[in-house]
């Protein structure tokens, strides 16, 4: 992989964590969502997940010894909100962050499982099956949360969940899927 | 380039005082300001649901070179902050817009906006009061109807000046998606109020029904690409008006075509240059601002970066373009980390059409003459605001050597952000909103 793509690569994947925290913010903020303001986030994390699958074609398919890198960018993610995907604790490799990781509640867990990362996201979802569960619970959904308790105890923040895999699974989903939540 | 010089320096601020000059609330931070037509009244919006309106004294006889300051006229609540509670969403009382209606009689009329609700405020004088009840005193108390013995007339005194602001029409109900522009029309009968899918066509004298005009909502929402962004009518054409959008292209309508003005008769869009793209060039090209020349012949749009002025005439390309910050285009991946990427920029024409402002960062904004191609940066800044002074012109250094009256793109502040202004529409005053203060500038005389 050459030191360009690479680059690029974790660019894209920077920004579409970034992206995705400020979607998860914007639905807390004063007065909605801002349908302007989503719509141009989905945008960019369109280029963005466009551009790491184009990166990643042109190389072939990653090599373990590479996630922790990934990992690295994942976690400078900066400003990530606490809220996260309830109840969805997606086991991830051990971060070699940079910077110190936002902060983490309940902390990474740590386990080294790189098979789960090529998962399906209906596979790794442990929530209901139901309407809902074609999209990935790290985005807004139409439905109420029927686990406040587990909402308010806050998973590990985005920027850590969104690991290659995360990525990945963001190719199944339709970015457009965003803009439902009105 | 005439210089702007402040001959007497304002620096208004929101009836709420701020506390220091760096502390104040976010209910303070100017929304919106608008001249009326006559340039008499200046109005600002802001956060906290107020409007303040200044009034240009008179010029006095006596010191005919003194140009005539803006005082507070009136002050008052337009909007509350409110609460849907069918989708459990808080609507924010801040005030998007304001337009003022041309004056016909004695009072005042203006149409001002939150995200849901566009009000019709009457501003009105009151010098005289009725004095001379029968059936209460001048207090106001219930007489004693076995006290009174004689009937007199009420007659009309005078008393201090009282300016008062009354809402005269609430047109509500009427926009799923948050409003971001309103436009009276020529006609003065009518004005269109504008949300992110569809724009709306109202009376003046009716509230309980609009007219939908355009609606982009696709059938599918998830097949969503674009919002509108701003709506203008024309300024002579009643049955013309145009409206931007999130993919940097404006569409002018003919109301006269069909009830549904969702067929364009004009469309304008300029090319993306492929050289230039990247992940944010989307979020770049979203135009932020709508504004026809005073004239009817042209049309200004303000994106993230640049200024163009489209002639009406030509639709596939802009007349002109001007650059306002084209240093940041190398720091558009911080900007949007800290969300200044989606700042919405205004712009505006000076009465004869010959000169553009718009705002920036670090508390500058700048003005492009359209005849001799020059431009200037400006700060509005309180240490500028001495009597007197003459705005020194402004300029970043892109890199290499910093002169000393330079400074460098990583200095520029960019929580001071001048998102709003307006300019008088026959003189050289100008008014630009940095944050929570107001600033009015005005040319020098010659």
């Amino acid at each position: 992989m050459s030191a360009a793509i690479m680059e690029v690569n974790a660019e894209a994947r920077r920004i579409l964590a970034v992206s995705i925290s400020k979607l998860y913010a914007s639905r807390t903020q004063r007065g909605g969502l801002r349908l302007h303001r989503s719509l141009l986030l989905s945008l960019v994390m369109k280029s963005a997940r466009d551009i790491y699958h184009s990166s990643r074609e042109s190389e072939g398919p990653p090599v373990g010894g590479e996630q922790p890198s990934t990992e690295e960018a994942m976690d400078a993610c900066s400003g990530c909100p606490g809220e996260a995907n309830p109840g969805h604790r997606e086991p991830q490799p051990e971060p070699e962050s940079v910077e110190p990781a936002p902060e983490d509640p309940e902390g990474c867990d740590g386990e080294i499982t790189e098979d789960k990362e090529n998962r399906s996201p209906a596979r790794q979802s442990r929530k209901r099956r139901g309407k809902a569960s074609a999209a990935p619970d790290f985005l807004p959904s139409k439905r109420a949360r029927l686990e406040p308790g587990e909402e308010r105890y806050a998973a590990a923040p985005l920027g850590s969940c969104c690991r290659a895999g995360a990525v990945d699974s963001l190719s199944a989903l339709s970015l457009n899927r965003v803009i439902p939540a009105f | 380039m005439k210089c702007f010089s402040r001959y007497l320096p304002y620096l208004f601020r929101p009836p709420s005082t701020i506390l220091s000059s760096t502390c104040h609330t976010e209910a303070d931070i100017i929304s919106t300001v608008e001249f009326n037509s006559s340039g008499e009244l200046l109005a600002t919006g802001d956060k906290g649901g107020r409007v303040v309106v200044f009034q240009r004294e008179q010029e006095s006889k006596s010191q005919p070179q003194r140009r005539g300051e803006y005082n507070v006229y009136s002050t008052f609540q337009s909007h509350e902050p409110e609460f849907d509670y069918l989708k459990s969403l808080e609507i924010e009382e801040k005030i998007n817009k304001i337009k003022w209606l041309p004056q016909q009689n004695a009072a005042y009329f203006l149409l001002s906006t939150n995200d849901k609700t566009v009000k019709l405020w009457k501003i009105s004088e009151r010098d005289k009061r009725p004095e001379g009840y029968n059936l209460k005193d001048e207090d106001g108390r219930i007489r004693d109807p076995s006290t009174i013995t004689s009937l007199r007339v009420p007659v009309l005194q005078p008393m201090d000046l009282m300016v008062e602001a009354t809402a005269r029409r609430i047109f509500s109900n009427a926009h799923t998606y948050h409003i971001n522009s309103i436009s009276v029309n020529s006609d003065l009968q009518t004005f269109i109020s504008t949300d992110d899918l569809r724009v709306n066509l109202w009376n003046l004298e009716i509230t309980d029904r609009s007219f939908n005009i355009v609606d982009i909502k696709p059938a599918n929402m998830e097949e969503l690409t674009e919002v509108i962004t701003s709506a203008e009518f024309h300024p002579q054409q009643c049955h013309t008006f145009a409206y931007s959008s999130s993919k940097g292209s404006i569409r002018l309508c003919d109301m006269r075509q069909a009830a549904l003005c969702d067929k364009h008769c004009k469309y304008f869009e300029e090319p993306e240059d492929p050289s230039t793209r990247s992940f944010f060039s989307e979020i770049i090209s979203s135009i932020s601002d709508v504004k026809f020349s005073h004239n009817g012949r042209y049309l200004m749009t303000r994106d993230y970066l640049t200024v163009k002025v489209w002639d009406l005439q030509m639709e596939n390309k802009p007349l002109e373009t001007y650059q306002v910050h084209d240093y940041l285009r190398g720091k558009l991946c911080s900007l949007y980390e800290n969300d200044c990427i989606f700042d919405k920029f205004e712009c505006v024409w000076n009465g004869s059409d010959s000169v553009i402002m718009t705002g920036s960062y670090n508390n500058f904004f700048r003005m492009f003459d359209r005849n001799t191609k020059r431009d200037v940066t400006l700060e509005a800044s309180r240490e500028n605001s001495k009597p007197r002074a003459i705005l020194k012109p402004r300029k970043v250094c892109v890199g290499g050597k910093r002169r000393k009256d330079e400074i460098s793109v990583d200095s520029l502040d960019f929580s001071k952000k001048i998102l709003h202004t307006t300019w008088h529409p026959h003189e050289n005053i100008i008014a630009v909103a940095a944050t929570n203060n107001l600033y009015i500038f005005q040319d020098k005389v010659n």
